[in-house]
């Protein structure tokens, strides 16, 4: 049986992706072993039952994110925090120092007081996600596996990583493999 | 003087009374972990990464202002140790706004760094992102508190090597930083003599060069070193 493999990106550039992407040949190897059975990458719309394996990138932003981040968590047995966005919080969660209304202030500031033509913020219920309160990074939401810090983790810490769990061993990263940023 | 005879990780070593446990553990090849600690000025045991073990004293003691005495048995690692310095790293990163990917010190930090090697993938605490400003009133160097660890190094160094006295620290706890003067914005500090030696002794990305941006922020620590080797050896000694 093929292992489902899920990645998500939630608050973050998707640069964790991109070194995702940068595992270049071993991704034939892993096309091999694993069923991606959603990603951003897949045309797939809803996060489906049973996954064994999802990599998150991205920090706790908004609605959505904490919707699916809860969705994540009750349908995958393992979970990895992929990035310093979902490890940290990282840049998305650096209005958290603005304070109380700092979703609020951060809209004003992008699109009225920055912007040229129509300033409002955008408002479509069901469409664009409020803000949360504040950005929090994935484990503080929900339990989370293992760890794969760096903005973005170089292709050879991805693939160490996902090259033990698909061994089936715990991961075991140390050194420089846990440099932030 | 008297020479002490002790055991770090179970190897017996000769030392000379009035030295501290940091000092003797790295003539003997042991590592211990050290954040404020800066060769050339007095230790002050502020980061707490150094704690020790030693048989029969319940707590931890630093190793960097802890003085050898005679039959001392100190051990550097164990998974007590282990599990403190960790917990101490994280709740350093949790305290202020410590955003490796966009910080001028990314890949020269001594703070980064003791995280990956103790094994920090990721921090248990809640992150309290204060509100901290930087200053970049100063012709020549900037201070970011959002990376500060009150170290006291660069206070450190202002008063003992440059002896100007610029740097102090105001406030208690968590709300402690680092000022210039009394209190002013570091471009009006009349006291400052703009040598640089703070942000040489500077661990993080707090104080640093204008005009670096990220990740570039590399310190030159020898113009430091030649100071002090001169200080202490009589030497002048350059690159």
């Amino acid at each position: 049986m093929k292992i489902r493999l899920a990645t998500v990106w939630l608050g973050g550039c998707s640069g964790c992706h991109m070194s995702f992407l940068d595992l270049d040949e071993f991704l034939i190897d892993l096309a091999d072993a694993v069923d991606l059975v959603y990603s951003p990458v897949v045309d797939v719309k809803d996060y489906p039952e049973n996954v064994d394996l999802c990599l998150i990138e991205g920090a706790v932003c908004n609605e959505d994110n904490l919707e699916i981040l809860h969705k994540i968590r009750a349908r995958t047995k393992v979970l990895v925090s992929f990035g310093d966005c979902a490890v940290t919080g990282n840049v998305p969660a650096m209005r958290n120092q603005f304070g109380i209304d700092n979703a609020e202030n951060v809209l004003q500031r992008a699109y009225v007081e920055n912007a040229q033509n129509n300033p409002s913020v955008p408002k479509a219920d069901g469409i664009v996600p409020q803000l949360l309160a504040n950005v929090v990074p994935v484990h503080e939401v929900v339990h989370v596996e293992y760890f794969l810090p760096g903005c973005p983790p170089p292709a050879a810490r991805i693939k160490s990583l996902v090259a033990q769990l698909l061994a089936g061993t715990a991961p075991k990263q140390e050194g420089e493999q846990l440099k932030f940023g | 003087m008297a020479a002490k005879t002790l055991t770090i990780d179970g190897k017996q070593i000769t030392a000379e009374e009035g030295a501290t446990v940091l000092q003797v553990a790295r003539e003997a090849g042991v590592n211990i972990p050290t954040l404020c600690h800066l060769e050339g000025v007095y230790d002050v045991g502020a980061c707490r990464l150094c704690l020790v073990e030693v048989a029969g004293v319940a707590k931890l003691l630093p190793a960097c202002t802890t003085k050898v005495a005679e039959g001392m048995d100190i051990k550097t690692d164990s998974e007590r140790l282990r599990k403190y310095r960790r917990m101490t790293l994280e709740l350093l990163f949790a305290e202020r706004n410590h955003v490796c990917a966009v910080c001028v010190s990314n890949g020269h930090c001594e703070l980064q760094t003791l995280a990956y090697s103790q094994g920090m993938e990721h921090v248990r605490y809640d992150y309290t992102f204060p509100k901290w400003n930087v200053d970049t009133t100063h012709r020549l160097f900037g201070m970011d508190h959002n990376r500060c660890v009150l170290c006291s190094r660069c206070v450190r160094v202002c008063w003992h090597i440059e002896g100007a006295g610029t740097k102090n620290v105001s406030g208690r706890g968590s709300l402690s930083k680092i000022i210039t003067d009394l209190n002013q914005p570091w471009g009006q500090a009349a006291s400052c003599t703009e040598c640089g030696k703070c942000v040489m002794a500077c661990p993080t990305g707090a104080l640093f060069n204008k005009g670096v941006t990220v990740g570039e922020m590399e310190r030159d620590r020898d113009k430091l070193e030649f100071i002090v080797t001169a200080r202490e050896k009589k030497q002048w000694i350059a690159e």
